[in-house]
């Protein structure tokens, strides 16, 4: 018997796979007490790593970090200046 | 997000994901994405790194419209119409130059479709090539910047005119500056039966010469000017259009973009700029855009 294996098909979301959290330089933090769960930052995203979730009755977005380019696209969408971009600790150096 | 997945390859503040993610969502992941040659099918769906979350096929550059045309005739046939909606999603140059003559016959034939331009207004998987879209004064490999030349020498070719002009029931412009408005539009698409063109003008990071958030800042700011109306037809009418508040000058536009920087120098520079200004009050004008005030 021939067996056909299914060709160039690929499985879904497996892109899942590559953490792309190493790619940028700097990384959002957002003020959880100015942050009004507008879901702007979470629209925007283009790499899908922002998620506004519920807490206590107060809606806050967290970061996947796992996949952030620190493209700054949320920071710069907020309404409520809530999300600053930190530079990440590996690129702070220190020159003698 | 169930239909799109982080860990695809776009470089960092890239419109193409924040556009199809938006579309994505309004579907509710019922869909049958056809995706041409391209930026967007480069960093989704190489192999056993595919980032889509529902059904996706891609064939070639110029085909997109009619395998699309394809799948939906099959489903039809099929009585299985109820399954999902077909959507394209092709580059600017998929659908103003290389797949124009395939997408104009769907168009003909009245495809039920939706078929969404992600305009980044040059070939990019390529390395910034002009298309057909790319609009004046733009440099480019293949319009470059030297002593004759000022960057591309005409203006964007009006891809929605000639939407418009094949009688299909709904034609918009959007951008990825303003995703609410893609959505809006989407869902608006959905209750027309017949060919459906949304183009979307969707920040390249890279071709365009800005940082990670300057492809965002740039959208909005093409829209803010008039360079960019985001406009809606029904059945060959103008419907609806997004009012500008205190509409900017195209230079704020111009200037943040490496693309366009050499017009602020070079001695043709200043008649483009002022040419896309024209281009920019034509535009406002033609659609109504600016908000009077009393
Ligand atoms: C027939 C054919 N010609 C040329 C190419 C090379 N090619 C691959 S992607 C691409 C550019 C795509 O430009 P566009 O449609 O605007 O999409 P973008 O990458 O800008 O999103 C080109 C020229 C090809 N794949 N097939
Ligand atoms: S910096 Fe960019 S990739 Fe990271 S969460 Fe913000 S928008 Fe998403
Ligand atoms: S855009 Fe700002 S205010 Fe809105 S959810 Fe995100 S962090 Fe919060
Ligand atoms: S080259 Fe441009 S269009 Fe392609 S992934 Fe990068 S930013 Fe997006
Ligand atoms: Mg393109």
């Amino acid at each position: 018997m021939i067996e056909i294996t299914i060709g160039a098909i690929s499985k879904p979301m497996e892109a899942k796979k590559i953490k792309t959290g190493d790619w940028g330089t700097e990384y959002p933090v957002v003020d959880i007490e100015k942050c009004s769960g507008c879901k702007s930052c979470e629209m925007f995203c283009p790499d899908l790593c922002v998620e506004v979730v519920k807490e206590n009755r107060k809606k806050y977005a967290v970061f996947n970090y796992d996949y952030c380019k620190g493209c700054g696209v949320c920071a710069f969408v907020c309404p409520e200046d809530a999300i600053k971009m930190e530079m990440k600790e590996i690129y702070k150096l220190e020159v003698e | 997000m169930k239909y799109f997945s982080a860990g695809h390859g776009a470089c960092p503040g890239c419109g193409l994901p924040i556009a199809v993610k938006n579309v994505l969502q309004v579907l509710d992941g019922k869909c049958f994405v056809v995706n041409s040659t391209g930026c967007l099918e480069i960093i989704s769906s190489q192999y056993g790194k595919s980032a889509w979350g529902v059904p996706y096929i891609h064939s070639l550059f110029e085909n997109a419209a009619p395998v699309a045309a394809g799948i939906e005739a099959a489903l039809k046939a099929l009585g299985r119409k109820d399954e999902g909606h077909v959507v394209v999603f092709a580059g600017d140059g998929a659908t103003a130059d290389i797949g124009f003559g395939c997408l104009s016959g769907v168009m003909d034939r009245n495809h039920d479709i939706i078929y969404i331009c992600l305009d980044n207004e040059a070939y990019q998987n390529t390395g910034h090539q002009q298309s057909g879209l790319t609009p004046l004064g733009e440099a480019t490999t293949t319009t470059p910047v030297g002593k004759m030349m000022p960057g591309k020498l005409k203006n964007k070719k009006d891809m929605v005119s000639i939407a418009v002009a094949h009688g299909i029931p709904y034609v918009a412009t959007s951008s990825s500056g303003f995703p609410a408005d893609i959505r809006r539009k989407v869902k608006r698409a959905l209750e027309f039966e017949g060919t459906k063109y949304i183009q979307i003008h969707s920040p390249c990071v890279t071709g365009w010469g800005v940082d990670g958030k300057g492809g965002v800042i740039a959208a909005k700011l093409a829209v803010e000017t008039g360079l960019y109306p985001l406009v809606e037809f029904e059945y060959g009418k103008l419907t609806r259009v997004r009012k500008i508040k205190d509409r900017k000058p195209v230079e704020e536009y111009l200037k943040m973009q490496r693309r366009f920087r050499h017009l602020f120098k070079h001695p043709m520079g200043k008649q483009i700029i002022e040419e896309l200004q024209r281009i920019a009050d034509e535009n406002t004008r033609r659609y109504g855009l600016d908000v009077k005030r009393k």
